[in-house]
């Protein structure tokens, strides 16, 4: 039930937003969230943004991943 | 998709489990992880990974599934709301078809109630406002991540003066209820797999008694295949090598330190903490949330009166044993017998990420069958 996607945002009109994953798009509120823009990825649990996906954080897992798994090579 | 498909790469999953395995080499004991989050154990069945991990680890399903562990006496006071007159019971999904002591809410939507399933707390709100004539009862059953969107409902009606909305409010949050698992002398976790997208809510600091006081290291660990191997990874690290246990966060594109302090405000003007009752936990102290004095005209308990039928438990389920990780669902007598998702006994089978729907649906490619 804590199921959450991220999927980006690519409209913005106040509190709601739409927000696409692939071809799909949904309205989401933003209201439970600080400054987003577009472009932004958003984590969305029912119908509402419950964190901005840190885009930095996301890549640098997979670096450090990578990193680990060379090393291992 | 991005930010899912990269998370799902087979090669980078299969290298990783190796280098586990790897790590495991000179250790001797087994090891017992536990991921507390119903949505965890559907992905790791889904994906397969419990064929993939080395046999040495253990994964057990917790308590993480907010259907689950909603008792009889929620359902029996959701079933009785349904039949009065005038009303609508709105609901996610999952609730819906749980059987309760002597009926579920399908069974009474199928007589005369008025039951409907929504993706969102918003659209019970709506529902609210088509409605003026009927009063709108939202189930609220979820953990820390639900609980500000529950909470924004609430705001929201008050400041649109809806006075037909309200919540009957079965919320449950999670740390209490692994500190719970932890003092249960049966149960024996030599590492906490933790739960993202409540984490995202409310961050790390919650957690640090299963480290500090219990000394268990523990990782607040995303949802793809990759993210629940690598949360493997960090768990079976700190415990090979003798670290001093602690809190690390493998999902840090979602999960702050601080969690969400907006999400975390909204928590505390509208709810408090107080003691609830757990499916197999029994109850458990400040480890329920339950609607403030200040908004009690949308609280459907201070608001309605019900009568309820006496709460009766299906002694030969064992749902509670399987949430608090003694027993699985293949010890089960009803197990693929009379349960089936079908036909549903007990609350693990019919929620999707309940252990019992999970073990139904994948277990035959899982090591448990081989």
């Amino acid at each position: 039930m804590c199921l959450a996607v991220p999927m980006e945002l690519v409209e913005i009109k106040d509190n709601i937003g739409v927000a696409r994953m692939g071809e799909v798009g949904i309205e989401v509120h933003l209201g439970l969230l600080g400054d987003v823009k577009l472009g932004d990825y958003l984590i969305v649990h029912a119908g509402f943004a419950i964190q901005k996906l840190d885009k930095e954080a996301a890549e640098e897992t997979l670096t450090l991943l990578n990193e680990l798994l060379e090393e291992a090579e | 998709m991005k930010y899912i498909d990269e998370y799902r790469e087979d090669r980078t999953i299969r290298k990783l489990i190796h280098k586990i395995s790897e790590g495991l080499k000179h250790y001797n004991n087994e090891i017992v992880l536990m991921e507390i989050c119903g949505t965890h154990t559907m992905s790791i069945f889904r994906s397969g990974l419990q064929r993939l991990f080395p046999a040495e680890i253990s994964l057990l399903s917790g308590p993480g599934c907010p259907v689950c562990v909603t008792p009889n006496a929620y359902l029996d006071k959701a079933i009785a709301y349904s039949k009065l007159q005038d009303t609508i019971i709105v609901t996610f999904g999952d609730i819906f078809r749980v059987p309760g002591s002597s009926s579920s809410l399908e069974k009474e939507n199928a007589k005369d109630s008025d039951i409907r399933i929504v993706y969102s707390p918003l659209d019970a709100v709506k529902t609210a406002e088509k409605n003026p004539d009927k009063n709108i009862i939202f189930l609220a059953v979820g953990f820390e991540t639900t609980a500000p969107l529950i909470a924004l409902s609430i705001r929201i009606a008050k400041r649109r003066n809806l006075k037909n909305y309200s919540v009957f409010c079965g919320h449950k949050l999670i740390p209490p209820a692994i500190k719970g698992l932890i003092q249960d002398k049966e149960i024996n976790i030599d590492g906490f797999i933790l739960p993202g997208h409540v984490s995202t809510i409310i961050g790390t600091q919650p957690y640090q008694f299963i480290s500090n006081d219990h000394h268990i290291p523990s990782v607040v660990t995303g949802f793809e295949p990759l993210d629940i191997v690598q949360g493997v990874y960090i768990l079976i690290s700190q415990i090979v090598n003798h670290e001093t246990p602690k809190v690390q966060i493998q999902y840090t594109r979602s999960v702050k330190e601080k969690g969400n302090s907006k999400a975390l405000d909204l928590i505390k003007e509208v709810f408090q903490a107080t003691n609830a009752q757990w499916r197999g936990l029994q109850s458990i102290h400040k480890s329920g949330l339950k609607i403030r004095k200040t908004y009690r005209q949308f609280d459907a308990e201070e608001k309605i009166e019900v009568e309820v039928e006496e709460t009766k438990e299906n002694n030969n389920c064992i749902c509670g044993d399987i949430l608090r990780g003694i027993k699985n669902p293949l010890n089960c007598k009803l197990f693929r017998t009379i349960c089936s998702p079908e036909n549903p006994i007990g609350a693990c089978m019919v929620s999707s990420e309940g252990t019992c729907a999970a073990y139904y649906k994948y277990a035959d490619i899982g090591r448990d069958d081989e």
